[in-house]
């Protein structure tokens, strides 16, 4: 019993230090971020890295999940003779949980891990060391490209992805089951909010984008410089952040949406 | 030990001097009182048996990691201990040869040696071409420029890892294992490119390796390290030379003497019969 206490003393302990290891890091990664600002072409390589090349994953999730959304909301709809609302059902499903949510997860898995095992295999190799030795500060020329492409790409990504995914269930609502297409656009029209859904969907998107990157880099810069290193950074990036999505979802859901 | 290189006034105005320096890491002791001088303009080679603390002394010089207690004076000033622009001053003065090279893997061998400049200067494309095709030509290497790293053998990566380490013409350049890993060959070439940047350009060097014939045969003073201290110091040929039993066990690479082949560990029949202390 006093070996449990002394273990979650001691885990708590090494929680607290590494939050604070972390939150010191995140300091520094946004001065980088600021002094890295003038060198554009720096953040427009990691824009590729980070945000085009997760596109591909994005847009072909989005059609699908779309493409669900219509499956199951006309069937639900229809028995209740509510199928001219499909366009509106769907719209605020991406626009304000799924578009967000499941592009910050996808980011994480995708772009989030290539972040962590980088900047890790960046240190396990000693590139971070050389370029301190260079007098090249790595936070800014490294990680704060990293961080403000993180910033940039993940609203981008997540608009995206809602954008393809009311797409998807405009093919299923007016392809498969003859839904009018203007009632599919109308009713999205009419209902979706340019304030209360779509502004705090991309208040979400960027919430996640700062936490996926923060997780990522921190994870990659703080990681055991050998293989095995890299490699349990990369799986702590992919569950912290996605942890901190799903839970950082439900507070600013409550606080958005939950009349608080 | 008698040096004749003291006596000559060999030391006069060191580049760098290590006072008195403690450092622990990990709860291991590196350094208990470390003190060393390295000459300006000459190849000052520390060797020592892995683990001994050779490589942290590079970082310590290099301001990557902190002296427990102690004075440790780069060029007449402190080494600054902490990120400042102090220590990135400090740092354009000093080039350094990492144990694994250490190039920029997604850079081609052209931008690797353009990144000093790049990053430091404000000179035009055009004459940091030239530049970095001088320091190519140096090393040798002028014909892979358009290559990437992982394109190269681990003798030429490590040419183009000098060529940019020499980019700025920095007072002081570190190698750390700079003999590591390569045939004889390269081996060669890397011994010669020492000698030839250290005469020509008149840069001192610090060679860290455990390797007692490569490294003797450029050294101008050689300081042996062992338990935290320096155990042993003087030219190449004295150092050979020496009948002091642990200089002469690790120059000679003789498995008994005072520098112990195991690491600690408990009895071994008490281990073997499984009985933990």
């Amino acid at each position: 019993m006093i070996n449990l206490i002394a273990r979650l003393g001691q885990w708590g302990i090494s929680f607290v230090s590494r939050l604070g290891t972390a939150v010191l890091f995140l300091l520094s990664a946004m001065r980088g971020a600021w002094h890295s600002l003038p060198r554009g072409s720096l953040i427009i390589q990691q824009l590729y890295a980070i945000g085009v090349l997760t596109m591909v994953i994005i847009l072909f999730s989005g059609l699908f999940v779309g493409m669900v959304l219509g499956l199951q909301g006309y069937s639900q709809l229809v028995a209740f003779s509510a199928e001219s609302s499909l366009g509106l059902v769907v719209a605020l499903f991406l626009v304000r949980e799924l578009g967000p949510v499941l592009a910050a997860l996808l980011f994480a898995g995708r772009a989030g891990s290539a972040l962590t095992a980088e900047i890790g295999l960046m240190k396990t190799t000693e590139q971070l060391a050389a370029m301190e030795m260079m007098a090249v500060d790595p936070m800014i020329r490294v990680i704060g490209p990293r961080f403000v492409a993180g910033l940039i790409a993940m609203p981008l990504l997540a608009a995206m992805m809602s954008a393809i995914g009311v797409v998807g269930g405009y093919l299923i609502g007016h392809g498969q089951f003859g839904l009018d297409a203007g009632v599919y656009w109308s009713s999205m029209q009419n209902g979706v909010d340019l304030i209360d859904d779509i502004l705090n969907g991309i208040i979400k998107s960027i919430v996640f984008g700062f936490i996926v990157v923060w997780v990522a880099l921190f994870e990659g810069y703080h990681a055991v410089p050998t293989a095995e290193g890299v490699s349990r950074a990369t799986t702590r990036t992919v569950v912290t952040s996605s942890l901190a999505i799903l839970g950082g979802d439900y507070i600013l859901t409550a606080l958005m949406f939950g009349g608080f | 030990m008698i040096d004749s290189a003291t006596e000559s006034g060999f030391f006069d105005n060191p580049i760098v001097e290590a006072k008195n320096i403690h450092f622990s890491f990990s709860e291991r002791n590196v350094y208990s009182g470390l003190n060393l001088t390295i000459p300006r303009r000459k190849i000052t080679v520390i060797m020592g048996p892995s683990g001994c603390g050779k490589s942290t002394f590079l970082s310590l010089l290099g301001g990557r990691l902190q002296a427990d207690s102690g004075e440790l004076i780069f060029d007449d000033a402190p080494v600054p201990t902490r990120n400042c622009p102090a220590l990135f001053e400090m740092r354009r003065k000093m080039g350094m040869l990492f144990q694994n090279s250490a190039l920029l893997t997604d850079l081609s061998v052209f931008d690797n040696v353009a990144f000093p400049f790049r990053e430091q200067t404000d000179l035009p494309e055009a004459l940091i071409r030239i530049l970095v095709t001088m320091k190519l030509e140096m090393v040798g290497l002028r014909g892979t420029r358009d290559l990437m790293p992982s394109k190269l053998s681990g003798g030429m990566v490590r040419r183009v890892a000098l060529a940019r380490a020499i980019a700025l013409d920095p007072e002081l350049i570190m190698y750390d294992e700079p003999f590591v890993g390569l045939d004889p060959i390269s081996k060669g070439v890397i011994i010669q490119l020492i000698r030839q940047l250290n005469d020509a350009m008149g840069i001192t060097s610090v060679v860290v390796t455990h390797d007692v014939a490569e490294g003797c045969s450029i050294a101008d003073y050689v300081y042996l390290l062992d338990g935290g201290v320096v155990a042993g110091q003087g030219t190449a040929e004295q150092m050979i030379n020496s009948q002091q039993p642990g200089i002469k066990q690790f120059m000679n690479g003789l498995p008994d003497g005072p520098v112990g082949y195991h690491y600690p560990a408990n009895d071994y029949l008490v281990d073997l019969h499984g009985h933990n202390e």
